[in-house]
């Protein structure tokens, strides 16, 4: 099982190095495997350097699963986070 | 012999001093084959395990000096140097290899900094830099004998003077270790307006040029010289008239910041009492920083063109709202006048698909796309009237030649805000709407248009232009097209009279607005607004107060 939802980046300069920094830190916290896909390139939501690698722009569509014992509470935490970080 | 060096020019101001280069850290990295590839890697870890624990130590420096903001930089090159598929590259290369540690962390270094040059946003490829910056702390740690690590580090800057710091590039933990206070400006080999070395000299007000190229090397340890920021030019050796000339200019750059000490806060009254508001003129959000520095009092014309000259395609309105809404956070209660669309003329878009004018000045722009094609309009109008709930927006419409203009434009107004309530999106209902007072048409009928509207401003740059029939790009012309001439000043008189009798207020935004031996003319026909360039509203506010 896993959980899928979307978000679109707001933050004018898009995902660079500050919140990448912060969404890896606050997936770390989650024993469930998150993924990110934008623009048709997957990342694993721990990993600075392909959250960064991503290039993700302001106006991008994010779509992140999240699979694993945590994954509810995973999901929606992750979820509010970057709602309130991009 | 006097040599002039160029590069980008990232932070304004001047510098005159000596320049101590800083020496560029390993080059190069020795390659060799190592016999026990565990026990290599094994080092490896130890090393990363050191990194990590100056980086730590890094971070709290770096929030205690430059704040929280500055730090996290650190909590990212932590997440770098525990980052797997950084330690999956290294530790394969050395169980693959058997290359030793040192090349390692060297080659994956490159070969994530690659990928970031690689990125098509100069901000993501300026992080290289960062992916260097990790690997070299890995290399140093290896390569140095047991316990002396960190000590070079803090013997690398020379005591006594203030210099001015010339390196390839600046590393942010580079950056972060610097003694402040002896650090006159930073010129660097390479970098961007994004690299840290940029950054920092932003924000500790420092004037820096960064991409000089190799020209800039290690022989110039020890020259005078002169760091001129705003033109990004480097002057080695300079002669005596120069160094004079460059001196009189630190000089007026001194007494501007004196001013600032001096007037910032203080109310902008003569000494007859009467007041005038001083607001800036900006073009972009990243200028709203200058803005409150110089103490302004509003934002009197923000030039909403940015928006569309930088885009490929037309703005969706989303991007228009974060925008307006930044700047409108960072005013809090302070006015902001938004200029709607002002494209066609000299500011074209390819996007917009205008045809070639013969007379683009009496073309087709501005106000005049917007009510031909509402589509375009609407969307600036609903980011705007979005934003208003974040703070003291006013809507400000540019090239008005009549009432019915201004009608038609409270009607789209009046429909966007319609559909904003009907779906629950908060505006401010009170927002002020204004127009640019700008054609000789707008002051003929400015009773008439006063009566329409809470505002107006006169933008003097057209006005003079089409007041005196004479083309503002025309060189030959600059003789006949002149802003003092009587016609001008006496519209702006009717238009400011206009105004009073409707009881609205009117301000100047163009460059005029500035023209300090108009101060007085200002004073006497009762303009309440100043519109200027930031630099200038401290430099003004000294001489109304002085009236």
């Amino acid at each position: 099982m896993s959980i899928s939802f979307t978000t679109i980046v707001k933050d004018p300069e898009g995902i660079h190095a500050r919140p990448a920094g912060q969404i890896v830190k606050e997936a770390q916290r989650f024993s469930s495997d998150i993924t990110v896909t934008a623009a048709g390139s997957d990342a694993d939501a721990k990993r600075i350097f392909a959250v960064m690698g991503l290039g993700v722009k302001t106006g991008d569509t994010l779509t992140v699963r999240v699979s694993g014992d945590d994954e509810e509470q995973a999901a929606k935490e992750f979820e509010s986070f970057l709602r309130e970080t991009l | 012999m006097m040599r002039r060096l160029r590069g980008t020019g990232v932070s304004s101001g001047i510098a005159i001093g000596r320049i101590h280069v800083l020496a560029a850290k390993h080059d190069e990295v020795q390659r060799y084959v190592v016999k026990d590839a565990d026990a290599e890697i094994a080092r490896f870890r130890r090393a990363q395990d050191r990194a990590l624990q100056q980086l730590k130590q890094l971070r709290d420096k770096a929030a205690k000096d430059f704040g929280e903001g500055k730090a996290e930089l650190f909590d990212t090159h932590q997440l770098m140097l525990r980052d797997p598929d950084y330690l999956e590259s290294v530790e394969g290369l050395i169980s693959s290899s058997k290359v030793n540690a040192e090349y390692a962390v060297h080659s994956t270094a490159e070969q994530f900094a690659a990928m970031f040059r690689a990125m098509d946003s100069s901000y993501m490829q300026a992080r290289a830099a960062d992916v260097r910056d990790v690997s070299s702390r890995v290399i140093d740690i290896l390569q140095a004998p047991a316990e002396a690590d960190g000590q070079q580090e803090a013997d690398a800057q020379p005591q006594g003077e203030p210099y001015i710091l010339a390196a390839q590039d600046l590393d942010p933990s580079e950056t972060v270790q610097l003694d402040r206070s002896k650090v006159l400006a930073f010129v660097t080999a390479e970098g961007s307006a994004n690299s840290h070395t940029s950054i920092l000299a932003r924000s500790m007000g420092l004037p820096a040029i960064v991409g000089i190229g190799d020209e800039l090397n290690e022989d110039f340890d020890g020259v005078y010289a002169i760091v001129d920021g705003s033109q990004g030019e480097l002057l080695l050796d300079p002669d005596a008239e120069t160094l004079h000339e460059y001196q009189s200019s630190q000089q007026r750059i001194e007494e501007h910041r004196r001013l600032l000490q001096e007037l910032k806060g203080k109310p902008t009254v003569s000494s007859s009492g009467q007041r005038i508001r001083l607001y800036a003129n900006i073009a972009n959000p990243e200028e709203v920083d200058n803005v409150l520095a110089n103490d302004a009092e509003g934002i009197g014309l923000f030039r909403s063109e940015f928006l569309y000259l930088e885009s490929e395609d037309f703005p969706t309105e989303e991007f228009q709202f974060n925008a307006y809404k930044q700047v409108a956070q960072k005013m809090g209660d302070r006015l902001i006048v938004i200029r709607t669309l002002d494209i066609g003329a000299d500011k074209q878009v390819a996007y917009f698909g205008l045809d070639k004018e013969d007379n683009p000045a009496l073309g087709y722009r501005a106000i005049r796309i917007c009510l031909t094609q509402p589509e375009i309009f609407k969307v600036q109008l609903r980011a705007l009237l979005r934003a208003s709930a974040f703070g003291n927006i006013a809507i400000m419409l540019p090239m008005i030649t009549s009432v019915d203009e201004v009608r038609r434009s409270k009607a789209i107004i009046e429909e966007v805000k319609t559909e904003l309530r009907a779906q629950d999106i908060e505006f401010n209902e009170g927002i002020q709407l204004g127009i640019m007072v700008e054609t000789p048409a707008s002051v003929v009928m400015a009773p008439e248009l006063a009566k329409e509207v809470d505002f107006f401003s006169i933008g003097t740059n057209d006005l003079t232009q089409y007041t005196l029939a004479c083309d503002r790009q025309n060189q030959k012309l600059h003789q006949f097209a002149d802003p003092h001439s009587p016609a001008v000043l006496r519209m702006i008189e009717m238009t400011v009279t206009a105004a009073h009798k409707a009881g609205i207020w009117c301000g100047i935004c163009g460059e005029l607005g500035a023209d300090l031996t108009l101060t007085d003319t200002y004073l006497r026909i009762g303009v309440d607004e100043l519109s200027v360039s930031a630099p200038m509203i401290l430099p003004l506010r000294g001489v109304i107060r002085g009236r």
